[in-house]
């Protein structure tokens, strides 16, 4: 019933793969071969590879830190910080990257790109943690306290291992996106696999070439998610146990409890006040300040259409592939779910190109219309929406559908009002998450979009290509306005206070 | 797999009322997303209601409509044929429009710089202009087959902070002096620095091109995304020169003012490898819907209306006889550039490997 929708969905996820594929074997086995064996394409994966692995490692301390904070100790102000703590997702890397370099230039190159992507993902691993975190049961722990263990190292030996798997989720979506990425890199002038691939299509006009470095980056992305997979073990931590969960306690900070909301606050300041008063400083500081409305309005209207568009029609793609994966087991679904994975590391230029290809290929009628451009989201954010669905689903006990089946429902039936209702805080939280992405999403609207239409991204970056920062301000301002509203949904559907 | 986690709500009725929240916020969202698109189309209609029956050209414009916008408005208002632009970086275009063949939906592509043009043109994707647009324009600044024209021209400078520069070089090989280590700025990914090195190559040789670059790499340039980067680099002080083209100084002045900008461009000696003068252009598409309409609109670009927008909005070089540069800029004719084809910038790919040899592009 669900393997026609699932394989759907996988097919349009390696849609790009048609296209590199193409390009990368134009030119012949033998110069594919020696471009990647190449010493200078080892040297660039080394770069790729270390900032992934630093900015990884750095969120995940950061994220995992200020969820224990928040969700567990006396800190102050925490209700308020933990929702301000997930709103540096709404910061486009590139503007929090132009706003540091204006600032300080020397911190141009890897440690300039480690900063920004530090602070600008870290609330990947922050949200899934700190909701994972409220969740759990605290029995564990007061037997681990009951003998004899302080509250600290109860918090290391019992309380961060339950919490392995969310880290290990959030952090791999951290790893890919720095993958990914081009604005910080671009801007950082750090040197990694997006920023040659794209000097590769810009300076070069060497597609062939480009296709080669992306087709290594699918593989690249690909060894994350097999390694997210081990990395995050096989233990479940449902919790099964008759009645309510007792309250958790409190861990007591003492007189670390104004360090700790120190820190908490140099983060929220790092990946948050410091872009947005950035913005405003553009705003003051040039005579191309001045707000074309109607222009602002049509582009706020378009940028909303195509979010809510392209995160319903993703996530539509992504529940039967999210439901199979969770449901069953075996090699198939493994790969299948898998799929959607190829083009999530890759930078949106390279997926752009390749719908291009597509479009003009087999989809003629539709290039360059709002429904490619769904598509092109589609084949960009699935993961996000097919892992959401799926975890959500995991949580639900299969009894439950079981329990469906025996007073008489049919698959449909346990599928609407069993297995659905259930997963529906996972299916929100997915949905706002690839809203978000497409705010800030922006190579793949520049080529695909319907003539006549722009968007707060495009917007944006016209005005900053030429220089007019004061001018950019407000779609700076809006964009950022905008993505709060998914990420605002995020907190809540992840779990808030109860 | 991913999220888990970003699913983990409290279950059951909780998690209905969060998604039902979710759902609220997005139908909210979309009424709000329909009546600005109503809006929109309203206001399509009546610029379809003024053009009067001409039909509209798709144009790919690798150049900023912020720039290039008022002109475009101009041409429709002059000759009733609407434009639909499509914007995006001038290589990313060409990249869509090899990828797109004579299926492109594009009309006319107009593209910050020649490498981009020779490279649609390579592919056999450009229609040979008439001869009536290709002779408002010196040969030099043209493609030698006809296929694409220069629409205005920019000059190679250096940028320079008089802060930090006494005595301001007037050859790129003075770039190679030790007072010059570290504080050199550059872009090379740029197009119009490769054309500047490819430019080089063909003044010099393979050899001459390579000793040069080899001797400025020696110096520690700093790498930049782009020309932008380079010269707020050199306002700020934070180099000492760049290598950029001639209007970017004029963009910051118009952006903040002539009193809050320190860089100064200085042009080069006569002849010298870094006083090329590239050019932006335009083309017209084998494959164009409306083939009429497109060479009506490049012939208005390098007719007297264009060539006066580009010398007195974006401070570049008009390219067709008689009209005169910005005031402040030494005129066109003054400029001694070295004599190179710009039909012989087009090889590009032995620019980049020289550029990766000699360390200054990574590969």
């Amino acid at each position: 019933m669900l393997v026609l929708p699932g394989l759907a969905a996988g097919a349009v996820a390696v849609l790009p793969l048609w296209y590199l594929l193409r390009e990368a074997l134009a030119e012949g086995w033998e110069s594919l071969w020696a471009e990647v064996w190449s010493g200078s394409t080892a040297a660039l994966l080394g770069r790729s590879l270390a900032l992934v692995a630093s900015v990884t490692a750095a969120c995940a301390v950061l994220g995992v830190g200020a969820a224990v904070l928040v969700v567990r100790s006396d800190l102050p102000f925490r209700r308020v910080l933990s929702v301000v703590l997930a709103m540096p997702l709404a910061v486009p890397s590139f503007v929090a990257a132009f706003a540091w370099i204006s600032w300080r230039p020397s911190l141009a190159g890897f440690w300039g790109a480690m900063l920004v992507l530090t602070t600008v993902s870290y609330p990947f691993v922050f949200l899934p943690v700190a909701a994972s975190l409220r969740r759990l049961d605290p029995a564990q722990e007061e037997v681990a306290r009951s003998l004899g263990r302080s509250p600290g190292r109860v918090l290391l030996s019992v309380t961060l291992p339950q919490i392995r798997t969310p880290a290990t989720a959030g952090a791999l979506l951290v790893a890919l996106y720095v993958l990914s990425d081009f604005g910080a890199v671009g801007t950082m002038r750090y040197e990694a696999f997006t920023w040659v691939i794209y000097g590769a299509f810009r300076a070069g006009f060497d597609p062939s070439r480009a296709a080669v470095l992306a087709c290594i980056l699918v593989l690249v992305a690909l060894a994350l998610v097999a390694g997210e997979t081990f990395a995050r073990g096989r233990g479940e931590q449902n919790r099964v146990g008759a009645g309510v969960a007792r309250a958790q306690q409190q861990l007591a900070l003492g007189r670390w409890k104004w360090p700790a909301l120190g820190s908490v606050a140099l983060l929220v300041g790092a990946g948050l006040a410091f872009p947005v008063v950035s913005v405003l400083v553009w705003f003051t500081r040039g005579v191309s300040a001045g707000i074309a409305w109607d222009e602002f309005g049509s582009a706020l209207g378009s940028t909303v259409a195509v979010a809510v568009l392209g995160a319903v029609v993703t996530m539509a793609l992504a529940v039967p592939l999210g439901i199979l994966s969770a449901r069953h087991r075996g090699a198939a679904v493994t790969a299948l779910e898998r799929s959607v994975y190829v083009a999530h590391g890759l930078p949106g230029i390279v997926v752009a190109l390749s719908l291009v290809f597509v479009g003009v290929t087999v989809l003629r009628p539709l290039y360059q219309s709002t429904p490619m451009l769904t598509l092109a989201y589609a084949v960009l954010f699935l993961p996000l929406a097919v892992g959401s669905v799926r975890s959500s689903v995991l949580q639900s006990p299969v009894q439950l559908e079981e329990v469906g089946h025996s007073l008489g429902k049919g698959r449909w039936g346990v599928l609407f009002h069993v297995t659905l209702p259930l997963a529906a805080p996972g299916i929100g939280a997915g949905t706002a998450l690839v809203m978000l992405a497409i705010v800030k999403e922006l190579p793949a609207t520049l080529l695909l979009h319907p003539t006549g239409m722009e968007t707060l991204a495009m917007n944006l970056w016209s005005e900053t290509t030429v220089g007019r920062y004061a001018a950019a301000a407000p779609a700076a301002l809006a964009l950022m306005l905008l993505s709060s509203v998914p990420t605002w949904i995020l907190t809540r559907t992840t779990g808030g206070y109860r | 797999m991913i999220s888990d986690g970003f699913a983990n709500g409290p279950h059951s009725r909780q998690g209905v009322r969060h998604l039902a929240l979710g759902l609220l916020a997005a139908v909210a969202l979309l009424a709000a997303a329909c009546s600005s698109a109503d809006s929109s189309a309203d206001s399509g209609g009546e610029e379809a209601d003024s053009a009067a029956g001409a039909a509209p050209i798709t144009l790919y414009t690798g150049r900023n409509t912020n720039l290039v916008g008022p002109l475009i408005d101009q041409f429709t208002e002059e000759t009733g044929i609407d434009v639909e632009i499509r914007e995006g970086g001038s290589a990313e275009l060409a990249a869509q429009i090899l990828i797109e063949g004579d299926a492109s939906p594009a009309d006319v592509f107009l593209s910050q710089d020649a490498g981009a043009l020779g490279a649609v043109s390579k592919a056999g994707l450009f229609e040979v202009l008439p001869d009536e647009i290709l002779d408002r324009v010196p040969e030099a600044y043209r493609a030698a087959d006809g296929t694409w024209v220069g629409t205005s021209g920019r000059a190679r400078v250096l940028i320079i902070n008089p802060e930090l520069v006494d005595d301001p070089p007037g050859s790129i090989d003075d770039l190679l002096d030790p007072e010059y280590e570290g504080k050199i700025g550059f872009a090379p990914s740029n197009a119009s620095f490769q054309a500047f090195v490819t430019g080089l190559r063909v003044l010099r040789g393979e050899d001459g091109a390579r000793e040069w670059l080899e001797a400025f790499a020696n110096q520690n340039p700093e790498a930049y995304e782009n020309n932008t980067a380079v010269r707020d680099a050199v306002d700020r002080g934070e180099i000492a020169v760049g290598l950029v083209n001639h209007y970017y100084l004029y963009e910051l002045i118009a952006e903040l003012g002539e009193e809050a900008v320190t860089a100064e461009n200085v042009y080069l000696d006569g002849g010298d490898p870094g006083g090329l003068v590239n050019v932006a252009g335009a083309g017209v598409l084998v494959g164009a819907p409306n083939q009429e309409g497109a060479l009506e609109f490049v012939e208005y670009l390098v007719g007297p209306a264009g060539q006066e927008f580009f010398a007195e909005e974006t401070f570049e070089y008009p390219l067709a006889l008689g009209v005169d540069a910005a005031a402040g800029l030494p005129q066109l004719d003054t400029l001694e550039p070295p004599e190179v084809d710009l039909s012989d910038l087009d090889s590009l790919e032995q620019t980049q490997e020289l550029l990766a040899e000699t360390g200054l592009l990574t590969q």
